[in-house]
């Protein structure tokens, strides 16, 4: 037993997706935000809220990023920010993940009445633009915080639901499931056993992808007014500030700058996930080192 | 897999024996588009449910946000003006005496400009399709020749440049690439105008069809042409960057999917010329997901537009919904919400019949 487990198993490499230069920045830039997100408070010079008579001024050694309308420390509210938006978004992006998966799962698995309504409503919803399908949430329920979160996981579902309802559809007529279900397991147990271990990772590269999707609303909202309400240091709403200084452009530039930096980083990450879970794009990368 | 090899061999069988039987529906087409249809007018339907169940759904008493506190002390004003707009039936009949206003196209008051919401809409919708077209115009032209060629150079420089590209593209937040674009083009460089349609000391040419530039056009006022495309051009680059990343992806990921086919394989083995490869097999078979993408890209484009509009001070569809949301003039949103549903599945409607039109399976079967 030994001897056959140390010589003939095979060693996981990592797949060559992952291990591009582009994935490698991706997951530097994320593991910083994270480093950032942990240590936060050890790592702003001044306090976010706290206003000074010294408004919009410009980057000096006092103020590396300068400072905003009320004569806040803007990299302080950069670096607040990011405890904001980013576990936010991660929040957001698993509820709708388990939200959505879990309705596709059972819609895919169940089939009739239950997948009809499921993806209807998922059509519907599909049918309106993100931003403006949330604003009209948020506005109907008042602009807070929760209420930016609930209108999100609104518009944000329905892509989970369909991609999961496809990979279960793939996956239920396989030969493993069906016996699963001929030996009598009953349909949930054999969701969580036979189907989930099949459909989780595509799901998860949608997850990856889509968490620089969630920024990117969360901060859209904010921005418009319908997210967190000032003095919050959001990076959306920070950015709003900018627009009513805009010569002072510091005050826009790195909140922005932020935004950008991880969206494009876990579209990095995710980009790649995709392509090494994918296997139709194996099938392309094989094709080409023939 | 029966289910894909059956058509198939029934047609061949048909074909040695007997004249095919003709299918259920003798104009398999007919019942594509009325397919289609249904199921848009469904969607259609649904988008009213949904802005009738948010308006419903809203904390605040339309009463007093309407009359105003004072009428709103007065139980006589309050009941007459409940029983005018029909708040004192139950909610199914509300819902049909809604359905019934919106056939008449009576979206309701905006509490905010207290006029009408069509009218409000009728002059916000042109401004917005004008600066909608005119980007995804670009960007088709742009996103999908990048990303087709992308994908031709595929593990090449070129195609690691597009890919980047195209992810800072769809990366980047809108509203601050308007606001950086605004500093940078305006503020900073000055070369082309800041906010609004027109300079503030043009006058607009007489309504026509809405588009400042197709009116000055047709009223022949050649230097308010210039002056509005001028004015196109920041908010244009501003959505046109990101639809560019969006299509320039999707695009090449269609084309690659192709690349791997085997018909594509068989017609480079019977040695056709690369050009014809590319052009007859790739790029026609590619061309259905990018078509299905463009008609999607509509979608993010209006939601670029929400933000970019506020940036630009653009009196267009975005601006206008923002303006009703931060105020909770909750008609005038779900107005928006109403005109930009129901465009978006009829684009998508137009994407289904041009399928038909490219794809001879889709007329067939």
């Amino acid at each position: 037993m030994t001897l056959v487990s140390t010589t003939t198993r095979p060693r996981r490499r990592v797949p060559e997706a992952l291990r591009s230069p582009l994935t490698v920045v991706g997951v530097v830039v994320a593991a910083g935000w994270l480093l950032v997100v942990v240590l936060g408070p050890l790592l702003q010079p001044a306090d976010p809220l706290a206003q000074s008579p010294d408004r919009l001024a410009p980057l000096s050694a006092a103020h590396w990023f300068g400072t905003d309308s009320l004569g806040r420390d803007v990299l302080s509210r950069v670096i607040a920010g990011a405890r904001i938006s980013i576990p936010l978004s991660l929040l957001l992006v698993a509820l709708s993940a388990s939200v959505g998966s879990l309705l596709g799962a059972v819609a895919g698995l169940l089939g009739g009445v239950v997948d009809e309504v499921v993806m209807r409503l998922a059509d519907l919803v599909l049918a309106f633009p993100t931003i403006i399908l949330a604003m009209v949430v948020a506005a109907a329920l008042g602009p807070s915080l929760t209420n930016a979160v609930i209108a999100m996981l609104v518009v944000t579902w329905p892509q989970y639901a369909r991609v999961t309802r496809s990979l279960v559809l793939g996956a239920r007529d396989r030969e493993f499931v069906v016996a699963g279900r001929l030996l009598g397991i009953g349909w949930f147990t054999s969701l969580r056993r036979d189907v989930v271990p099949n459909v989780a990772g595509p799901v998860f590269a949608l997850t990856t992808l889509d968490f620089g999707n969630a920024i990117l609303l969360l901060s859209g909202l904010s921005f418009l007014g319908l997210g967190t309400v000032p003095p919050t240091p959001e990076w959306g709403l920070m950015v709003s500030d900018g627009v009513q200084n805009f010569t002072a452009w510091w005050v826009a530039a790195f909140p922005g700058l932020a935004i950008c930096s991880i969206v494009l980083a876990f579209n990095f990450i995710g980009d790649a996930l995709r392509d090494a879970l994918d296997p139709r794009m194996q099938k392309a990368v094989g094709s080409r080192a023939l | 897999m029966p289910r894909s090899g059956e058509p198939l061999t029934a047609e061949v069988a048909g074909a040695a024996t007997v004249p095919p039987a003709p299918r259920r529906g003798r104009h398999p087409l007919l019942r594509y588009v009325s397919i289609r249809l249904g199921i848009s007018v469904l969607l259609v339907w649904g988008v009213t449910l949904v802005t009738f169940v948010m308006t419903n759904l809203v904390p605040a008493d339309p009463v007093t946000a309407v009359l105003g506190d004072a009428a709103a002390a007065d139980p006589e004003v309050v009941a007459q003006f409940r029983r005018e707009l029909g708040l004192d039936r139950s909610l199914p009949e509300q819902y049909l005496l809604y359905l019934q206003r919106l056939l008449h196209l009576d979206l309701g008051t905006s509490a905010q400009t207290r006029r009408p919401v069509l009218d409000d809409l009728r002059e916000a919708v042109p401004a917005t399709a004008e600066l909608a077209l005119f980007v995804l115009l670009v960007s088709v032209v742009v996103g999908v020749g990048i990303g087709v060629f992308a994908a031709l150079r595929h593990r090449r420089f070129a195609d690691d440049v597009v890919r980047v590209v195209s992810l800072v593209g769809i990366s980047a937040p809108t509203f601050w690439l308007a606001l950086v674009v605004f500093y940078v083009g305006f503020y900073r460089l000055g070369w082309f105008p800041g906010s609004g349609r027109l300079d503030t000391q043009l006058v607009p040419p007489p309504q026509v069809t809405g588009f400042m530039t197709v009116d000055s056009l047709l009223a022949g006022q050649t230097a308010t042409f210039v002056n509005a495309l001028a004015h196109l051009l920041l908010p244009g680059l501003v959505l046109t960057l990101y639809t560019v990343g969006l299509l320039a992806r999707f695009s090449r990921s269609a084309v690659l999917d192709v690349l791997n086919q085997e018909y594509v394989t068989a017609a480079r083995a019977k040695g056709l010329p690369g050009r014809v490869v590319t052009f007859r097999y790739v790029l026609r078979g590619a061309l259905l997901p990018i078509l299905t993408v463009v008609g999607l890209s509509f979608g993010s484009l209006l939601s670029g537009a929400v933000l970019t509009e506020t940036v630009f001070v653009w009196h267009g569809l975005g601006q206008y919904a923002y303006q009703a949301a931060t105020r909770l003039d909750l008609q005038a949103v779900m107005g928006v919400g109403l005109v930009v549903g129901v465009t978006y599945i009829t684009i998508n409607f137009v994407v289904d019949l041009l399928y038909a039109v490219i794809d001879p399976r889709v007329r067939r079967q």
